[in-house]
């Protein structure tokens, strides 16, 4: 173990002012920290927006915003919270640190490349803000962006689509470089079969980038010539077809709920091994599983259509394939659990916020096969059910396995820990405002709530009071949780080179990891979850 | 421990990103064969409109141009930089040829009214009207790109001429070169879509 007091890559390399040795850094863990730096500012900036959101349905009739701005307000929301946190949140973040940290690499394959996807991401995200305030003022249409709306509202969407289209051309990149990276830079001895499930799951996340997302791109290009030129292409009065626009979209969208949430798994496959001193159940299902659904979750983007207007054939084909879906996925959480049965279980941060996941997506999953079938989305379509079902699979999902990413890596980053106690208080917290938020959407949507309208009938108030209050009970946790870590990242305790006693490359290192990772690339002997060869590479 | 050059690395890295660019287009190949399918008159009614002998010659010219980019490689790679060069400042040439011939085509459909927003533009049936709102949108998106691979080459040229890139290090010119030869086959789809079939 090196000395104590090594501060590792987060050192001053050389005589730089201290900023610009950050942003014009090359190396793939200061590169990360931007992101999650970034990341972390846009997720605490997009749940003001939810609060205020949800502070406008405490009461019927209008309590603290127009009509005109809570469209701008859940738009903005969805915007940030989509593009800018969830979307490069845990591949941008985490997976920029890990990667070739996992893997006994030095660094990603193209290390300027990867340094140019966060300047164009940054970039989107500064345009993204200017749109707000400048132009017709902040747009309005929703995070989809549908036509007819999106192409006549006077408010600056063109700009907004820019933002988008830019953080978009930013994933590509980051996917071509992680798929090269994979392909190119394992050590020695790490052959497909020990890699460890995180990589995999980064590697069908970054296919589905490569794949999906020049699609949204030239969506986006086409509404904004629509606007700015004008050809009608989806604009029925001049033999246009606005549906064309919705395939368009979702053709990206769908996959890009991968892209969410396929991260994720790989995180809760990293921390749920090492808390139950067991190896993974079924590795093989579950790296084939994230590339399962990374194919099959491109195919069913047709159950956002149901009430759009599509044939018969063609809501009962992607009702099927939708279902289709959930096998890969049901596997994955099977595996987990069978990986915690009889192990011998510790319930540290990292593992509390892992659970908390298998229990809240099994539950967005769950209700997300209402959605997929037809006959019960005629239902429940645009409802606030939608609303719950999605907060549940991307917030109780992806965001929790964020949290689960921040308590389990935090230490290997700044070699510091956090407190214990505060850090499961805090997710005691969470967890509950988690679901006194979202559970009462469901049931509201269950009634027949619409989403997107900033007024309700009276008779949904009770519900919508419980949930304005789980939403303040979710801040005070969120506070408490960024505190902790933030006050652990400055001033905890000396973690040590491997806190959790696992077994995969990135714990064998210092805390924090010298510059160039590995003074020689490691001969990898054993598999990531070999856990009785915990510290030896 | 320091990064070796990986030009294998490289390459895949580029064909995946050479992958997004053709989906790039795949959206719009994808409205085509949608508005074909339901306004087929209109089509073919559109493209009788455009000057096939043009499109013609912009095929044959990127078609020897992906020919001289592929010449100037292997130049390189035998060690006669010279001659690369010259290939390199040729392949750019007719890049330029390709975005003058394809202004001209533009001009002369505006000059008839057919432009965005034009009034002519406006009065023919919906389905001409979308005809040439692909028709724009498409060749417009490609000729950016045209731009695009000219400006990679020009500064592939450079490095030529400063002995970065070499017979040994022609990692960059490959790529260069593979740029070009997916903008030429994007035209090779567009010019029988628009020009020929219909
Ligand atoms: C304290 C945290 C949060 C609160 C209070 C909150 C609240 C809300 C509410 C009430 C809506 C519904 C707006 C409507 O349909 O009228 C909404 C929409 C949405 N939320 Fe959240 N949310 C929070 C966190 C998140 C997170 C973490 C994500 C992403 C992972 C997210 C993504 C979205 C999206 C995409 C929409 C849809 C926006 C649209 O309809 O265009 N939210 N949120
Ligand atoms: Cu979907």
């Amino acid at each position: 173990m090196a000395k104590q007091n090594d501060r590792g890559f987060l050192q001053a390399s050389n005589r730089q002012p201290l900023l610009f040795d950050w942003i014009f850094s090359v190396d793939h863990k200061r590169i990360g920290l931007l992101y999650l730096y970034s990341v972390g500012a846009f997720f605490l900036s997009g749940v003001l927006l939810g609060l205020l959101i949800r502070l406008e349905l405490i009461a019927p009739g209008p309590t603290i915003a127009t009509a005109q701005t809570y469209n701008a307000l859940f738009t903005l929301h969805g915007v940030v919270m989509i593009f800018l946190f969830i979307i490069p949140g845990i591949p941008g973040a985490f997976g920029n640190i890990m990667l070739p940290l996992q893997i006994g690499a030095q660094d990603v394959a193209f290390p300027r490349l990867n340094l140019l996807s966060w300047w164009l991401y940054i970039l989107g995200a500064f345009m993204a803000l200017t749109s707000l305030f400048s132009g017709g003022g902040p747009p309005d249409t929703g995070w989809t962006f549908y036509v007819p709306f999106s192409s006549e509202t006077p408010t600056n969407v063109s700009l907004a689509l820019l933002a988008v289209f830019i953080i978009g051309f930013s994933s590509i990149l980051t996917g071509v470089n992680f798929v090269t990276t994979i392909h190119r830079l394992r050590s020695p001895g790490m052959h497909w079969g020990r890699l460890p499930l995180f990589i995999w799951s980064l590697y069908a996340t970054a296919w589905v980038q490569i794949l999906a997302t020049p699609v949204l791109g030239i969506t986006v290009v086409l509404v904004m010539v629509e606007r700015i030129i004008g050809f009608g292409l989806f604009d029925p009065a001049r033999g246009g077809d606005p549906i064309l626009y919705q395939h368009l979209f979702w053709i990206y969208s769908h996959p890009a709920v991968y892209i969410m949430v396929l991260p994720a798994m790989g995180v809760i496959s990293e921390i749920i091994p090492v808390f139950s001193r067991k190896p993974t159940f079924g590795y093989k299902a579950i790296a084939a599983s994230s590339v399962a659904i990374a194919a099959a979750g491109s195919l069913v983007w047709g159950h956002h259509m149901f009430v759009s207007g599509m044939s018969d054939t063609a809501i009962l084909i992607f009702s099927l394939l939708t279902f289709l879906v959930a096998i890969p996925s049901a596997v994955k959480v099977f595996n987990w659990v069978a990986t915690l049965y009889r192990g011998s279980i510790s319930l540290e941060p990292p593992m509390l916020f892992a659970l908390a996941f298998v229990f809240l997506f099994s539950i967005g999953g769950l209700t997300g096969l209402i959605l997929g079938s037809a006959s019960t989305d005629m239902h429940v379509h645009d409802t606030h059910f939608v609303v719950g079902h999605f907060h549940y699979v991307m917030f109780g999902g992806t965001g929790f396995a964020f949290f689960a990413a921040l308590h389990y890596w935090l230490p290997k980053i700044f070699g510091r820990l956090y407190n214990m106690k505060i850090a499961t208080v805090a997710w005691a917290i969470i967890f509950v405002g988690f679901n006194l938020l979202y559970f009462p959407m469901m049931l509201v949507g269950l009634r027949g709530m619409p989403r997107r309208y900033y007024d309700y009938l009276p008779h949904f108030q009770g519900l919508n009071m419980v949930s304005t209050i789980g939403s303040w009970v979710l801040a005070i946790g969120l506070l408490l949780m960024f505190i902790n870590l933030y006050r652990g990242m400055r001033r905890g305790a000396f973690a040590g080179n491997n806190p959790w006693q696992a077994a995969t490359l990135e714990w064998v290192p210092t805390s924090p990891p010298p510059e160039e990772n590995f003074s020689h690339p490691p001969q990898v002997t054993h598999g990531p979850y070999d856990l009785e060869q915990a510290g030896k590479p | 421990m320091t990064m070796q050059p990986d030009a294998l690395g490289a390459r895949i890295g580029m064909w995946l990103f050479l992958f997004s660019e053709l989906l790039l287009f795949g959206g719009l190949f994808l409205l085509y064969a949608v508005y074909l399918a339901r306004y087929p008159a209109d089509f073919a009614a559109g493209g009788q409109q455009l000057d096939a002998l043009l499109g013609t010659g912009n095929t044959l010219l990127l078609i020897t141009s992906s020919l001289t980019v592929a010449l100037a490689l292997s130049a390189l790679q035998q060690g006669r930089r010279q001659l690369c060069q010259i290939l390199l400042c040729a392949t750019i040439f007719a890049s330029l040829l390709f975005l003058t011939i394809k202004g001209v085509e533009w001009q002369a459909k505006f000059a008839h009214g057919i432009f965005p927003g034009g009034t002519e533009l406006e009065s023919l049936p919906v389905g001409q009207q979308i005809f040439f709102g692909l028709y724009f949108v498409t060749t417009g998106l490609h000729g950016l790109h045209v731009l695009v691979g000219a400006a990679l080459l020009l500064w592939t040229l450079g490095l030529t001429h400063r002995g970065q890139v070499t017979a040994e290090n022609s990692v960059m010119l490959e790529n260069g070169a593979l740029y070009w030869h997916l903008v030429d086959l994007i035209w090779i789809f567009i010019f029988p879509l628009y020009y020929l079939l219909l």
